[in-house]
């Protein structure tokens, strides 16, 4: 218990040193104190300590099982696996807002750490935003959603995190998505500090473009984890459903993806300075607001969670920060004023703003959608919603057009592209895609899907334009250094890390959105009631259910989940393709003395069989039917408690062996005769893309983030001190 | 022509397809959008053929072979409405959980639409109040 509250006085003291950050912080930007500003770094660092101390305290809690904690009792239990119990730490509310905040003050430490000596003016009024955002979370885990609540008398055991959860995704997805959360409130603090000193050129985000980067890389990592955790559960909807929580992730993602190209405008010409500026402030709130949507119950979501007293103190927030935003943009208009004007619409900066005005329409749409149950409630007095359908309409042209200028946008000039340039540029990736076109309408059905058939066309465009700056870079190296061409090739990314890291994301980008448009139109999927023996075809396959399969899990010696399930045998034209074991696993209640009847009424997980592949994927779940098994159960659980009256006192030990000798015997007659199951089998092809065109995509984002080799960062800083100082001669 | 004058015009080419763009988007919503009800409201006014998106508790939930039958409860209350719904269920289902499933009205009950079942997540965030 002591641990309870020393984790408790952590969190009181983060909130303290929080507080404190901010005033000594806005003393410092109001002064120019230097030893202010030092003392409230200093007191971001504490907080950074004091919620390590904390996090580690619920964690050690989790991982021993301590159930005189009340949030452990809730979402752990002794037959937990070990790993799970480690990520059922952010299951709970409380423990995921604990994470928010340590998230959120190692990357405050780490980016005050780094510009320590650089932008005084501005540093100070950053820390204070930081410092507030760290408040905010400190004060929600002090006085509204405590993770050190105890109980004086320790239950002998905990309801368990549910099956659900119990995959490896959990334990990456949501550190993923929170760093992407936490991260983008980096540069919107430094966006926030460098409008109020009214300090707008691009050094701001110099400092911190490395920062919404690897934002952006988390939140999309994130969000592709959990597409992948949803493709393998039962029921939630494939990989992606337009479900309001998967939306609210994927909208500072989108704009955050805005911000990446628009402030390289910023940065090369002087231009978009009010764009950028509310595009980070508009992420930095949309990644709050993703955070309020998990925790609201204000929309109908299959992530929705009960009802939380935490929506209150969230839209307050969020009301700030949005008025904040608002006015701070307004009122710094002046200084925000561009400093060139865009020479021509077929130039690069003309195909950025295009990317941009996509992505932000994009985000526009999902956010209509999303938060349409309230508009039109608002509008109409009568909640509606929209489906994947409405999503699906304009999600897809605009898809189409964010491929096809991540296409133009590296190879076309800047300012203004002459016939010339475009003529060395686009005739090959055109005639290359024009002759992918025509291979695909004659050889494959990919024409019957316009939509599809144009993002396979638009994909093959990026690719083969990509390709090409490659091929031209490596050839200009090999020129100037010599060497082999994968020698070349890794000279040339290294010393132009962002550029070609950016390019190699395009690809990425496009093979994943290739992938989605081949699956979702191409996809053949089928339910079907079978027993042994029977089989079922689907696009060409011909899947044969051999026999039913059951066991008894335990975990620690305690049974942990029976699994009822089935071998299919899936052939193609007679050939053999896969053997695939779907299974459902049913977890008891861990509590003493529950009927066995109990756990199949309990908690349930599928886990589906599937034979993945570069051109298709089988995939197959099942859901068993136990009515057959019910009599047998029922009559147990009878002989069961006529047992316990007649001895008057249960044995718990006894009890388990007993329960568990019957669970065997459910199995055995499961297995010994398999009732029919239903099993629903989908055949999609290309999905596999998703996930390699995710890794690339990513990949790319890595090497646009690693730090640049030091001559060309001397050479980078040798630029920007030039360009600093022809700003200050301006000025 | 004029820079200014060009500049003016493209803002304004763009300002309308923005507009447009932005009134279909909020057009098709509202045509597009299924009504979000309790079981209560749908059984006071449902209209047959039309689709609702009916959010309510599981209770009485009856499975044979791949067609599941259920009714949809009031969230607080006893009024429930009749549902037929084919296929998989997701993992969560099951009695006394909430679900949001879009249904159209055929005869006394209600048909669910393939896949359009969708069921809460339970066990992330409970309310102070629901026992573990």
């Amino acid at each position: 218990m002591a641990s309870a509250t020393i984790g408790r006085a952590c969190l009181i003291l983060a909130l303290g040193v929080a507080l404190y950050g901010v005033a000594a912080a806005v003393y410092a930007g109001r002064t120019q104190d230097r030893d202010w500003a030092a003392s409230a770094r200093r007191a971001v660092y504490a907080l950074c300590g004091l919620t390590t101390i904390a996090f580690v305290i619920l964690e050690a809690a989790f991982l021993r099982s301590d159930f005189h904690f009340a949030t452990v009792t809730s979402h752990s239990s002794t037959t937990t696996p070990g790993f799970y119990k480690a990520a059922a730490v952010w299951s709970s509310q409380e423990g995921s807002l604990l994470l928010w905040l340590f998230l959120l003050s190692c990357w405050s430490s780490l980016v005050l750490y780094l510009t320590r000596n650089r932008m005084r003016d501005v540093t100070p009024y950053a820390t204070a935003v930081l410092c507030v955002f760290g408040a905010f979370f400190a004060g929600l885990l002090v006085f509204a959603a405590s993770p050190f609540a105890t109980v004086a008398v320790a239950p002998g055991e905990g309801a368990g995190l549910s099956p659900l959860l119990r995959h490896p995704g959990m334990m990456i997805h949501p550190p993923m998505l929170y760093s992407g959360y936490t991260l983008f409130t980096v540069p919107f603090a430094f966006a926030v500090a460098a409008l109020l000193v009214r300090r707008v050129d691009a050094e701001w985000i110099t400092a911190t473009r490395r920062f919404a980067l690897a934002a952006w890389f988390f939140l999309g990592i994130g969000i592709v984890l959990g597409a992948r955790w949803s493709y393998t559960e039962l029921g939630w909807g494939g990989y992606w459903a337009w479900d309001p929580v998967e939306n609210a992730s994927l909208l500072p993602w989108l704009t955050g993806t805005a911000f990446l190209h628009s402030l390289m405008i910023q940065e090369r010409r002087g231009m978009l300075k009010v764009w950028n500026a509310s595009l980070i402030l508009a992420t930095g709130t949309l990644a709050i607001l993703g955070t309020f949507l998990v925790r609201s119950g204000i929309l109908d979501s299959i992530h929705a969670f009960g009802a939380s007293t935490l929506g209150t103190p969230f839209v307050i927030f969020i009301a700030v920060l949005i008025a904040g935003s608002i006015g701070l943009v307004v009122s710094r208009r002046d200084a925000l004023r561009s400093e060139n004007r865009l020479d021509s619409l077929l130039s690069r900066e003309a195909v950025f703003i295009g990317n941009n005005l996509v992505l932000v329409g994009l985000a526009f749409v999902t956010f209509w959608g999303t938060f349409f149950p309230l508009i039109s409630e608002a509008v109409t007095g009568t909640k509606s919603a929209v489906g994947p359908p409405w999503f699906d309409r304009y999600t897809v042209p605009l898809a189409l057009a964010l491929v096809l200028l991540s296409g133009i946008g590296p190879v076309i000039a800047w300012r203004r592209a002459t016939a010339v340039n475009a003529r060395r540029n686009f005739v090959v990736p055109v005639a290359a895609t024009a002759a992918l076109g025509v291979v695909l309408a004659i050889f494959t059905p990919a024409a019957d899907r316009p939509w599809a058939f144009g993002m396979f066309l638009c994909s093959a465009f990026v690719v083969v334009t990509v390709g090409q700056e490659f091929a031209r870079g490596v050839r200009a190296r090999r020129a100037m250094a010599g060497g082999s061409v994968p020698v070349a090739l890794v000279q040339l990314v290294r010393r132009n890390r962002r550029r070609y890291g950016g390019y190699t994301a395009h690809v990425g980008f496009a093979v994943l959105l290739a992938g989605v448009a081949a699956s979702s139109a191409f996809q053949e999927a089928k339910d079907a009631q079978l027993v042994p023996g029977q089989t079922v075809t689907v696009n060409g396959y011909k899947i044969d259910y051999q026999r039913g399969t059951g066991r008894v899990v335990t975990s620690g010696g305690r049974l942990e989940r029976m699994e009822f399930g089935a071998v299919l045998r899936v052939t193609k034209d007679g050939k053999y393709v896969a053997t695939l074991r779907p299974n459902r696993g049913f977890y008891p209640q861990n509590a003493p003395f529950v009927p066995i009847s109990s756990a199949f009424d309990g908690e349930a997980t599928s886990e589906v069989g599937m034979k993945a592949g570069l051109r298709r994927d089988v995939w197959v779940a099942v859901q068993p039917d136990l009515t057959s098994l019910r009599p047998y159960i029922k009559q147990q659980d009878k002989l069961l408690v006529a047992a316990v009256k007649q001895a008057g006192t249960v044995n718990p030990a006894r009890f388990g062996q007993v329960r568990g000798a019957i669970f065997d015997e459910v199995v055995r007659r499961y297995v010994s005769n398999p009732p029919p199951a239903t099993f629903r089998v989908i055949v999609s092809p290309l999905v596999m893309w998703i996930w390699i065109g995710a890794i690339v995509t990513f990949g790319g984002g890595l090497i646009a983030m690693w730090p640049a080799p030091d001559g060309v960062r001397r050479r980078a800083r040798g630029r920007y001190a030039a360009r600093v100082a022809k700003d200050l001669g301006r000025a | 022509m004029d820079p200014a004058r060009k500049r003016t015009v493209r803002l304004v080419v763009a300002l309308s397809a923005a507009v447009l763009l932005a009134g279909a988007l909020v057009y098709t919503s509202f045509s597009a959008g299924n009504p979000s009800v309790s079981p209560s409201k749908l059984r006071a006014s449902a209209i047959p053929g039309r689709a609702y998106q009916v959010t309510g508790k599981v209770a009485d939930w009856q499975k044979s072979g791949s067609v599941q039958r259920f009714r949809l409860r009031d969230r607080e209350g006893t009024r429930s409405v009749p549902v037929v719904y084919d296929g998989p269920v997701p993992d969560p289902f099951r009695n006394g959980r909430e679900v949001v499933n879009t249904v159209r009205k055929q005869g006394a009950g209600y048909v669910g639409e393939k896949d359009s079942l969708v069921t809460k997540c339970p066990s992330k965030y409970k309310n102070k109040d629901t026992p573990a």
